[in-house]
């Protein structure tokens, strides 16, 4: 496919997606709602994960912050959730960057960075369960009144669905723009190879720091979406450990570090999810992981790169099978 | 002022002893090998010098400046840069992306890195390989990566480490070659090398260790015959070109 | 705060402390094997447990008598997740390895979900509500029970691994699989095996703690992130360590419930884990010899 229609057919599907609720039914647009969610907080969850190479099994946690902030200062103090939301997005990011320095600065990595982000998920849930001032266990209830932008209020879904479109291009533009930058580019090296990134001059420590504090920003703001759409948030649901792994199987069944990655991941594992959720019939919170799980299984054992490495890999094939001249590839190294 | 001086350096951990009270200087323009039977901290050295280990004991002093201790990055960009002995290539990204991560030491404009970068591969002979992932290169053009990693970041001092080893005699000497023209261009260079055929014509001055310790220091001529050289080689092959 | 109370507390902390022992002393195994800390062990946990409960109310038997056909069971169960899942990509990234198993912990809780709904199952034991006085202290003795078979199980395992050729074995390939293969030991098969027995500890817990606790599909994740928490604190890897730090946690969270508001106790284990693993990293009780 050439550039130009490649270009094209993002044209198309802009298009589409900007158009889409004027045609689908509301049932329809709920899902393709939480289509954009999905992708767009997995998105967040990518600048850190899959840019980074860190991965995180806590960001539940920035979610849980940016809800919770937004909300309480909106039953509190009568503040606007878009107010609330860039309020709570810099918590979340202050406290992404405490993670972060604790974690960076002693040299926690890998398997035990995700366990000491699942740790201070843990410990929030319990906090947050216990602190009646946020509504305990009860939880807390976004009073529902009609129309009112200001309040992200609105009684028609469309509209809805255009705030976490617009969110869903902001994140997919900071994540383009790390790709093309100096700033991105030097945080991908930091992923492939921390050690030889810093003999040529990267700080590490400030540039892992830089993609945790972002990543729980952006976090942060999908999670005021979250309250705002949902209208109930409690520990249980937000600070739940199969949300925070949810968050991340989108990225990499979708393709971990890349820019369409976790887009479309969600686009074909929330259909899927849907599908089991109505034709199991029972309504269990959870059964649709059985089929993420193993989704999981199956691209980490055999397609590590994801659905956008596989597309990948087809063309290459393709390329190959029609004898295009190809670059002299050489033997793979010893 | 010598570009590097290194006094009394010393590593232990524990009881042993990597690197025990070594002192050398190297003047700008000037090529130092360091040879020595394996585990003699020649390595540890270089780690030490580039900031990625501390040492126990000892000062390194870098255009003067004290270096000891500060991480690798900073000195990095006060223009000393290191390879690795074990090729430590960003595997997912393509060769020129490789070394575009070095020019970033530098260059704060992704194009202004690019041509450097670009640059830098034309003069290490590896413009055809440009594009390819470096996951799929053979060993010659890894090491041939390493090194234009490493030059990307206009270093003033660079160094080597076994960026000869395991590779052909015809290529070696290309790499001789290719060192020969970047010490022309104005880098001072440090190696660590085992193949002799490379060392003995590259360096200007020769430095032994031998369990940490330096057991000489003078022109490649006179490395043959030192007693105490051929002492610690006694059951090494010593494969004089 | 009576000293009653805080002698009922350390006890309990005690007893509980011998479940959690052997249930982490089987993750420490299968971290010897795969160098990562399974994070399917609640899962299959979990899997036990069902087991338990259904072979106990189908044949109408005690719960213990379960453990014929459980710890077998989840002997082979793990032998064969080590065999098919495991192995083939045990040269991968380690966490891509985590990954495969936050796969499979997905598979199996939420497959739990929709085989038994989320519906809390416990057993009616004759011995359920038996207990034992020692002054001012009560002790449940299905609990007295699961502390001593735990305990000995433990202890037989050490042994075996101390001083039994197999456990030789088993040291060698975790510890340097390399020279362990020149040595003639064959590593896979001793790998494979110890993956199973580690599980199979599982296979005795669980048992042992039907009478105590009752099942829900998401009953592995509370006690997973105990046991990471238990390992890390005992140095990863480290037999002995694992079982002292789950005393140590059970203890704290028991005392810790006495003192803390609310019910915020559970948070002091994963405090402690944070702490650990920003200052002494390699446990509270060193080096990860085993």
């Amino acid at each position: 496919m050439t550039a130009l229609g490649q270009t094209f057919l993002v044209g198309v599907l802009f298009l589409f997606m900007l158009s889409a609720p004027t045609f689908l039914s509301d049932h329809q647009t709920h899902i393709l709602i939480q289509i954009l969610f999905f992708a767009y907080v997995s998105s967040c969850w990518n600048i850190l994960g899959g840019f980074a190479g860190q991965l995180s099994f806590g960001h539940a946690l920035f979610l849980a912050v940016g809800a919770y902030t937004s909300t309480m200062l909106l039953l509190q103090f009568g503040v606007s959730p878009w107010i609330g939301m860039l309020v709570g997005g810099m918590l979340a990011g202050s406290l992404g960057l405490f993670i972060g320095y604790l974690s960076f600065r002693y040299g926690i990595k890998g398997t035990f960075f995700v366990l000491v982000t699942l740790a201070f998920a843990e410990i929030a849930r319990i906090i947050a369960l216990n602190t009646s001032a946020i509504g305990g266990a009860s939880g807390l209830y976004i009073p529902i009144r009609g129309n009112d932008f200001w309040y992200l209020k609105f009684v028609n879904k469309a509209h809805y669905y255009y705030v976490i479109f617009g969110l869903l291009l902001v994140v997919l533009a900071v994540t383009a723009w790390l790709e093309r930058s100096r700033t991105g580019h030097r945080l991908i090296a930091i992923r492939e190879n921390e050690d030889a990134a810093q003999a040529l001059g990267i700080n590490s420590l400030r540039y892992k720091l830089l993609a945790t504090a972002l990543s729980a920003f952006l976090t942060a703001l999908g999670g005021t979406f979250y309250a705002h759409y949902v209208t109930f948030i409690d520990p249980s649901t937000l600070l739940n450990m199969n949300l925070a792994l949810e968050i991340t199987i989108y990225s990499i069944v979708g393709g971990i570090g890349t820019l369409l990655g976790p887009l479309l991941g969600a686009a074909v594992l929330v259909p899927i999810a849907e599908t089991v959720r109505t034709e199991l019939g029972h309504n269990y919170a959870g059964v649709h992981l059985v089929v993420y799980g193993a989704l999981l299984m199956i691209i980490v054992r055999y397609a590590p790169e994801g659905i956008i490495g596989l597309i990948r890999w087809l063309r290459e094939q393709w390329a190959k099978s029609r004898s295009l001249p190809t670059h002299h590839t050489s033997e793979a190294k010893p | 002022m010598s570009l590097l001086e290194v006094q009394g350096l010393t590593r232990s951990f524990g009881g042993l002893r990597a690197v025990s009270n070594l002192s050398f200087a190297v003047e700008r323009g000037s090529i130092l090998g360091i040879i020595g039977p394996n585990g003699a901290g020649k390595t540890t050295t270089f780690s030490l010098i580039s900031g990625f280990d501390r040492p126990s004991a000892g000062e390194v002093l870098f255009k003067g400046e004290r270096i000891t201790g500060l991480s690798p990055d900073v000195i990095c960009l006060r223009g000393l840069t290191r390879t690795f002995q074990i090729m430590q290539a960003f595997p997912k990204l393509t060769v020129l992306q490789n070394v575009m991560i070095g020019a970033y030491a530098r260059h704060r404009a992704v194009s202004a890195a690019r041509s450097h970068a670009t640059e830098v591969l034309r003069k290490l002979g590896m413009a055809a390989r440009v594009e390819e992932q470096a996951r799929n290169l053979t060993l010659a053009d890894l090491k041939r990566l390493e090194i234009a990693k490493a030059l990307a970041t206009s270093p003033e001092l660079l160094l080597l480490d076994e960026v000869v080893s395991g590779l052909t005699p015809t290529e070696v000497e290309e790499l001789v070659g290719l060192i020969r023209n970047v010490r022309a261009g104005g880098v001072t260079i440090i190696m660590i090398e085992h193949v002799m055929q490379a060392i003995m014509a590259l360096s200007d001055t020769i430095v032994v260790l031998h369990h940490g310790e330096k057991i000489f220091e003078g022109p490649p001529r006179q490395v043959a015959t030192n007693p105490a050289v051929v002492q610690a080689y006694l059951g090494e092959e010593l494969a004089l070109a | 705060m009576s000293s009653a109370l805080i002698l009922q507390a350390i006890v309990s902390g005690l007893l509980l402390g011998g479940v959690y022992s052997l249930i982490c002393v089987g993750l420490t195994l299968t971290f010897g094997v795969m160098r990562i800390i399974n994070f399917a062990h609640g899962e299959f946990l979990m899997v036990a447990m069902y087991a338990t409960y259904f072979f106990a109310v189908g044949f109408k038997l005690e719960p213990y008598a379960a453990i014929v056909v459980v710890l077998p069971g989840l002997f082979l169960f793990g032998v064969m997740v080590f065999y098919f899942l495991i192995r083939p990509i045990q040269s991968r990234d380690p966490l891509n390895q985590m990954l495969l198993l936050v796969g499979l912990s997905l598979v199996l809780q939420n497959g739990a979900l929709a085989l038994f709904s989320p519906d809390t199952r416990a057993l009616q034991s004759s011995l359920l509500y038996s207990k034992i006085e020692l002054g001012d202290v009560i002790v449940g003795t299905p609990m007295l029970i699961a502390f001593a078979v735990s305990i000995i199980v433990t202890l037989a395992l050490y042994w075996q691994l101390r001083f039994t050729e197999f456990g030789r074995m088993i040291r060698a390939a975790t510890s340097d699989r390399g020279a362990a293969e020149l040595m003639g030991i064959n590593v896979n098969r001793v790998n494979m095996l110890s993956f199973g027995m580690g599980v199979g500890c599982l296979g005795i817990a669980a048992p042992l703690m039907m009478p105590v606790y009752y099942v829900v599909p998401d009953i592995g994740t509370f006690f997973i992130l105990i046991a990471f928490v238990v390992v890390v604190l005992g140095g990863l890897g480290n037999f002995v360590g694992a079982m002292l730090a789950s005393f140590l946690v059970a203890i704290a969270q028991s005392i810790g419930a006495l003192f803390m508001p609310g019910s915020t106790a559970p948070v002091l284990p994963f405090l402690l884990f944070v702490l650990v693993l920003l200052f002494k990293p390699e446990g509270l009780f060193g080096r990860t010899s085993r």
